[in-house]
């Protein structure tokens, strides 16, 4: 306080001379205090634990024996070498190819049905979309119940006499199972956005193409697919990389089995660090998820001058 | 359109409902059955029993772990709306230096799924002491990747305001905060419902970071708490399950029916239409 009063603070500026906070310098200065808390999230969070995966991926790192090796490209070649990645990448793969051809066609079926003019299309939109908001894991515990041996699937297959197989517990049926799950909890997103989007097709390009005889699979093939898939595009990205991500589903309904038939890659790298302790190990699995989500969602931007159509191109 | 066609249609949609519906009306239905009706395939449960409901709160601290999951979301929620809210709005309507390049490095966060760094937020949380709190599941969405994908929405709502709106509001003496605050963000409102439906539901399906990071009863959330209730030899207990999935599903359930426009209306709407 003495300093103050020592040396008070007169107004010495000139009264010619432009303030220092002007506009510009304010909005410069809000621009990055408005951006901080976003920043520091994504550099703690994201971008930091990105570099130690890859320093603890060079690692031997075994938590319960308290031991951190460095051994280079030791866990890239055990990753190469070891037995249970390739089925980890085919139930990956399965999954998500399942996955994304279904849900995006049904999702677009659906949302050309409720697009027609139809009394109660809101009542029905609204039933498809309920299980969005059903909590993931109580919706994987109801199927697991409805896919029993002795439950609701195999009971209503009954009274048509049809004896259903062990759902969960056929190497098969077991990943058709998971998708079939996870399909009916997502598809109603992807239906509204398709949705959103077929709504902004303007109805006289319909017209003219009635006008010029074409079928109603022509228009559909001419006219909606190329006006809505930016959104096709879109959504397809959405799905892929969210199929990358499947856990609860595996873990609630098949433990990855039967044998390691359901054992996607999120799984194992649960198994392996959360399970066997073996945190190099999986921090090496993990960047082997990171690279193929990157590159699949790489791939998908670079095909979209293919196969997306935009109005002002 | 023909009324043969119309009947065709209605015929087909009301197929299409049944694997939507049916699995959360047999959830419902079943954990009012007793045991040993469980199995049958009834649609409706013939000696309704609330047996179940009383042993979901007797064998687990299950209402304290509801509240886990309902304050944790509310948190990240309101932080998320904050954070994604300030942060789109720079991106969108402000010129400062070295936008663009931050906004690649937070574009970032969108490829990076949370899976990859468990492992090293794991140990970051674990050394600081806070491992089986509620802090990682409160932070990581509010600030880490998930809340990059609020931003980009906000971002793409902000961009669409028109210039006008703020230089009047510049003229009526507001600075950046007043302008945000004032004129663009009450405009946001499709966004910010949008962002808030998103993350609340995100916040409260998670389930691979709780099990990771919590370890006692009295702290899980309720998609961990579901899967709790077996029997001595790890059989699942059936009607228990159901029971407890039912309560965790439909009070979001209800809250959707009655504002299901905005629900999916602010869904689709939002910049997602790609």
């Amino acid at each position: 306080m003495t300093l103050l009063v020592d040396k008070p603070v007169t107004a010495t500026s000139k009264p010619a001379r432009a303030p220092y906070w002007n506009m510009r310098r304010r909005d410069e200065l809000a621009g990055w205090l408005f951006i901080t808390p976003q920043l520091i999230g994504i550099v703690a969070f994201v971008i930091v634990p990105l570099g130690l995966v890859v320093w603890y991926s060079l690692h031997e790192w075994n938590v319960l024996a308290g031991t951190f090796d460095f051994v280079g490209a030791g866990n890239y070649k055990a990753l190469a070498d070891d037995a249970r990645l390739g089925p980890a990448l085919r139930a990956t793969g399965m999954f998500s190819l399942g996955l994304v051809v279904l849900n995006l066609s049904l999702a677009l079926f659906l949302a050309v049905l409720l697009n027609q003019k139809l009394r109660g299309t809101v009542f029905f939109r609204t039933l498809f979309f309920s299980p969005v908001v059903v909590t993931l894991v109580a919706w994987t515990i109801v199927w697991g119940f409805l896919l029993q041996d002795n439950g609701g699937i195999n009971g209503f297959l009954n009274t048509l006499g049809i004896d259903g197989p062990n759902w969960l517990r056929g190497d098969a049926t077991a990943m058709i199972s998971v998708i079939v799950v996870q399909l009916f909890k997502g598809v109603g997103l992807n239906m509204v956005l398709f949705l959103a989007a077929l709504q902004g097709v303007p109805a006289e390009l319909y017209e003219a193409a009635r006008i010029d005889g074409a079928s109603a699979w022509a228009r559909f093939r001419r006219v909606t697919v190329p006006l809505i898939s930016p959104t096709i595009l879109l959504t397809s990205i959405l799905t892929v990389v969210g199929s990358l991500q499947v856990f609860a589903q595996i873990a609630v309904l098949t433990q990855g089995g039967p044998g390691t038939s359901t054992t996607v890659l999120v799984y194992y790298l649960y198994q392996q660090a959360f399970q066997f302790h073996h945190f190099g190990y999986g921090a090496t699995i993990s960047l082997l998820l990171f690279v193929i989500v990157l590159a699949l969602t790489f791939l998908q931007w670079r095909m979209r001058r293919k196969w997306a159509f935009y109005e002002n191109q | 359109m023909s009324r043969k066609g119309k009947l065709l249609l209605y015929g087909v949609l009301l197929v299409c409902c049944v694997p939507f519906v049916f699995p959360t009306w047999w959830m419902a239905t079943a954990s009012l059955k007793p045991v040993n009706e469980i199995f049958a395939f009834t649609l409706f449960p013939h000696a309704p029993t609330l047996d179940a409901y009383r042993q979901v709160f007797e064998l687990q601290p299950f209402g304290r772990q509801y509240l886990n999951s309902c304050y944790i979301a509310v948190i990240v929620t309101l932080g998320t709306l904050v954070v994604s809210s300030l942060a789109g709005y720079a991106f969108a309507r402000i010129k400062f230096r070295g936008a663009g390049v931050v906004f690649l490095v937070v574009l970032a966060g969108l490829l990076v799924p949370n899976e990859v760094t468990i492992i090293p937020l794991y140990r970051m949380f674990d050394s600081l002491g806070l491992v089986n709190t509620h802090w990682p599941l409160i932070l990581i969405p509010m600030l880490g990747a998930p809340s990059v994908l609020a931003t980009f929405i906000m971002r793409q709502f902000f961009i669409t305001l028109p210039r006008e709106l703020e230089e009047a509001g510049r003229m009526d003496g507001l600075g950046r905060l007043g302008l945000f605050w004032q004129v663009s963000l009450p405009l946001a409102r499709p966004a910010i419902g949008a962002v808030a439906i998103f993350t609340f539901l995100h916040s409260w399906n998670l389930y691979l970071e709780p099990i990771v990071f919590l370890s006692s009863k009295d702290r899980f959330t309720i998609p961990q708490a579901l899967t709790q209730y077996v029997d001595a030899y790890g059989g699942a207990m059936w009607n228990v399950q159901l029971a407890a999935a039912t309560l965790s599903a439909l009070p979001v359930l209800i809250i959707f029916v009655l504002a299901q426009r905005q629900f999916v209306e602010g869904l689709a709407q939002t910049g997602l239409k790609g």
